[in-house]
């Protein structure tokens, strides 16, 4: 499982990057949320995948999945969910601002050093 | 802090007070107040002479950074105390001349001044110092002061260039003399230059040793203005003419001859150290000299005549490096060229000194210096006409003045030089006499153009904006009293060989003599028909010659036309490096997001490519694995699927759908590998997420179907796979190589135990590592308040700008 996870993982970071190269800022976006995805699962998957139940301690199982990595997780989830809206709400001020939203048209002024 | 020190830091000290005194005192010239110190530290240097002509020398140290080993330490032998006299001796001088040469009403003297002492102490800080490092700090403030002075009429664009021209240049000399410094110091584990000599023995053999000398030649060459790095002297002349005077002529130049002086026992051992300087000086002697004669400039003819003097001194520096090859009698013809570098060093601070005090005098009552407009000033200007002639016969080497006595004894060394028969120079020994002599006719030829074109021929008072008339008294008196220094080392020069000239070479030729040796010095008129008598004789008849017929051979300049010059190639140099590094800047900041991007995926992809190769860290093992079930690959294939047609996604509608898609199949993952908080968190968010998307939606454009060229795509397509592949690699081989098991049991164990709960995620997140989620908590406030912000703060357009 852990193999198909790692190639799972790296199609996200694949889709990823090829949206964040592009020039649509919603595009890009996309991209960072797709990046996030794949950072999160990463992280589950060098966690070790399924060994043992879930980590309540009501369960009264003989072993838990490790749930470390799950609270990194959940912290890394709310934190690029913050980092996000703040960018979309850039992305959408920007956009009334200066009327585009293609990155070729938001760009330091030329012979600016 | 002794005596010692404080007579060093002494002009700094004064310089803090002497804009309070320019104020408070407006109606006296600031000048008169520093004009004590200069006189008082000259009275002071002069009674070491006793000392130090019985071969003693003072040392004085105070601490400064003692765990590094740089301390302030001063040292005063006969090398040291000769360059001190000279500062402080000429100082005075030149702080007199320019009480009168500079008006009280328009310049601002505080500053002149101040930069001034700011000078003086640092030159006397170089050549007092015993502590390299302490060298290098005074050395750099030379280089500062003398930038400010030469732009002191700062409004001026020839002072501006010629200060930036300096500086750039010294400065990059002085930073090698660092490289030097710490090269040495590797070497024998101290700054200190007298324990340095000490060991010179053992260093000659070090693969670090010519480096060092080189590096040591860089910073001596560029401050003393040898080939090719003589062109800021010229430009250097755009500063006010006491400051010519001083530093131009007298005192800063010859710091590169003193640091050459100083190393000499450390350095002279090797036949490199004497080519390079002989070889580099007699160069300067005759580029200085052959290029002085096609100036109209006085100035510029009194800079190129300072580069080619130095050169002089430079090459018999060099020559009498070779002293270190013998021992015994056989030594000593060679010692007869540092007894003449030395001579000649206090030779031409006076009659140089002089010279440009002269020039400033006819600057200033005529105009202009340009000897195209000058001319029949003998008879208005006596007292000037009387100094410039004792100065240029004597800088022309004619008897009886000190210039001959010392032109003497360069062509007796230079003879010397090709019957050593040592490092071959026996047969390419015979340039340096050929030279020597052609430097000699050219320097001839200006010192004729100085005078004769100045003070003789026809008065042109159309051409000059003023009545020329004598100068004040005051004006006078300091090249009165060079130029009868001149005559007097002309006519009696051993006052000078025994007190000061002698203990100078104890100190550049030490280790050469045995104990209770000391040099004998004796500088004598006549020493018989011998073959220098003849050169200098055809010196003169050649030299008249030439100045004679110049008219015929002056349009032979012509051919050396200024594209040529060493100035174009400095400014060349300038333009082309400004303009390369903005080339180069602009070729990869091109402001898109998009390229910088590339450039750190790129990165991304090919250090850890790199280290995952080199390193050979790729491995799969595949013991220790989930088990893939049906829902799991159903799954995959959904964020598989989702995620790359978001890529073919036409309008963000289907985009951002296809997003949720992703996220939602992410919480599904969570559900199956048995993290329940994260699913619900991950639910909430994405729904949350996905309607902000949508909110966006209304007001964004519509996904345009083209994105720019395939060629581009294609590029973008190749990182993105190659980000992809990595990232697989590197999780693959990870998770294949775990070195040590996890430290989940920990939590598992006490959760309950400790901390009282049961939800082991929530424990951790709360309790075991609470710190994270205050701080996440803040990053949730920051984003919530920026976007508050955003919104509701609207500047209005151009007013921010």
């Amino acid at each position: 499982m852990e193999i198909l996870m790692s190639f799972l993982i790296g199609i996200l970071f694949m889709t990823a990057t090829y949206l964040m190269l592009s020039k649509s800022l919603l595009r890009i976006i996309v991209g960072t949320g797709l990046l996030s995805h794949g950072a999160h699962l990463l992280i589950l998957t060098m966690g070790d995948l399924k060994r043992g139940a879930a980590p309540l301690l009501g369960e009264n199982a003989e072993s838990y999945v490790d749930p470390l990595p799950q609270a990194l997780i959940l912290t890394a989830i709310v934190i690029s969910f913050g980092v996000t809206s703040f960018f979309l709400v850039l992305a959408y001020r920007a956009y009334q601002e200066l009327g585009t939203d293609n990155m070729d048209r938001l760009r330091g002024k030329e012979g600016h050093e | 802090m002794s005596l010692l020190h404080l007579a060093i830091v002494s002009p700094l000290i004064l310089a803090a007070f002497i804009p309070a005194l320019y104020k408070k005192f407006a109606n006296i010239h600031t000048g008169w107040f520093l004009l004590p110190l200069p006189i008082m530290l000259f009275s002071y240097f002069l009674q070491f002479i006793f000392q130090t002509s019985q071969g003693d020398t003072i040392t004085r140290t105070l601490d400064w950074i003692p765990s590094l080993g740089i301390d302030f330490t001063v040292k005063i032998d006969g090398l040291g105390l000769l360059f001190a006299l000279l500062i402080t001796g000429i100082g005075s001088l030149v702080v007199l001349y320019s009480i009168y040469y500079l008006s009280k009403e328009k310049e601002k003297l505080h500053l002149f001044y101040v930069y001034l002492l700011m000078f003086m102490s640092a030159m006397l800080g170089v050549v007092l110092s015993d502590n390299m490092i302490l060298l290098y700090s005074f050395w750099e403030l030379t280089s500062f002061s003398s930038f400010l002075l030469i732009g002191y009429w700062n409004h001026r664009e020839r002072s501006r260039y010629g200060a930036q021209k300096s500086m750039l240049i010294t400065v990059f000399g002085g930073l090698a003399m660092l490289g030097g410094i710490l090269l040495l110091y590797l070497m024998t584990g101290t700054f200190s230059i007298s324990k340095t000599i000490k060991m010179a023995g053992e260093l000659s053999g070090q693969p670090l040793f010519v480096p060092a000398m080189l590096c040591f030649l860089l910073g001596a060459f560029t401050k003393s203005a040898q080939f090719p790095f003589h062109i800021w002297l010229p430009d250097a002349m755009e500063a006010p003419t006491p400051v010519s005077a001083y530093l131009h002529s007298a005192t800063m130049v010859k710091a590169g001859i003193y640091l050459v002086a100083r190393l000499t026992p450390v350095f002279a051992q090797s036949s490199l150290w004497l080519w390079i300087i002989a070889i580099t000086g007699l160069v300067t002697l005759f580029w200085g000299s052959f290029s002085a004669v096609r100036q109209t400039d006085l100035k510029g003819i009194l800079a190129f005549s300072t580069v080619s003097q130095l050169g002089m001194i430079m090459s018999l520096l060099g020559v009498g490096a070779a002293a270190f090859h013998f021992s015994g009698k056989s030594a000593v013809p060679y010692t007869v060229a540092t007894t003449a570098a030395l001579f000649h060093l206090v030779n031409h601070a006076t009659f140089k000194g002089s010279l440009f005090m002269a020039v400033g005098i006819i600057d200033h009552e005529t105009g202009t210096r340009d000897i195209r407009k000058l001319g029949g000033l003998m008879t208005m200007m006596p007292i000037t006409f009387t100094i410039s002639l004792i100065g240029t016969l004597s800088m022309a080497g004619l008897p009886p003045f000190n210039g001959f006595l010392s032109k003497e004894m360069f062509f007796t060394s230079m003879l010397k030089v090709k019957e050593a028969g040592i490092l071959s120079l026996d047969t390419w020994g015979l340039l340096f006499p050929v030279i020597a002599w052609t430097g000699s006719v050219f320097t001839f030829v200006y010192c004729m153009i100085i005078l004769f074109q100045t003070f003789s021929g026809g008065f042109q008072q159309e051409e000059l904006d003023k009545k020329p008339h004598e100068a004040p008294l005051g004006m006078l008196i300091p090249p009165v009293i060079l130029a009868s220094l001149v005559v007097i080392f002309g006519l009696f020069p051993n006052i000078l060989s025994d007190s000061l000239i002698a203990p100078a070479m104890g100190a550049v030729l030490q280790n050469i003599l045995g104990n209770g040796e000391s040099f004998k010095v004796e500088i004598s008129h006549w020493h018989g028909f011998k073959p220098e008598l003849f050169m200098t004789v055809g010196v003169i008849a050649v030299g008249f010659f030439l100045y004679k017929t110049s008219d015929k051979w002056i349009g032979f300049y012509r051919l050396f036309p200024e594209k040529w010059s060493f100035n174009r190639g400095y400014d060349r140099t300038l333009e082309l490096s400004q303009l390369g590094s903005r080339r180069f800047t602009s070729l990869y900041m091109n402001g898109f997001i998009r390229t910088y991007l590339v450039y750190i995926f790129s990165f991304f992809i090919f250090i850890l490519g790199l280290a995952m190769v080199y390193e050979q860290a790729f491995k799969i093992n595949t013991d220790d694995l989930a088990a893939v079930r049906f829902y799991e690959i159903m799954l995959v294939a959904i964020i598989a699927a989702a995620s790359i047609s978001i890529l073919f996604a036409k309008s963000r509608l289907t985009s951002i759908i296809l997003l949720g898609a992703v996220g939602y199949t992410v919480a599904l993952f969570f559900v199956i590998f048995r993290a329940p908080d994260l699913a619900l968190t991950q639910l909430v968010i994405e729904t949350v997420s996905v309607s902000l998307f949508l909110l966006c939606f209304y007001h964004l454009p519509k996904l345009r179907k083209s994105e720019g060229r395939i060629g581009f795509k294609l590029v973008n397509l190749l990182i993105a796979i190659g980000v992809g592949t990595i990232v697989t690699v590197i999780s693959l081989s990870a998770h294949s190589s775990k070195k040590f098991g996890s430290i989940a049991n920990y939590y598992i164990e006490n959760t309950y135990k400790k901390a009282g709960g049961e939800n082991m995620v929530n424990v951790i997140l709360v309790d075991f590592r609470g710190f994270d989620t205050l701080f996440e908590i803040c990053v949730l406030a920051i984003a919530a308040l920026g976007i508050f912000g955003m919104i509701k703060l609207r500047l209005a357009k151009g007013k921010n700008e």
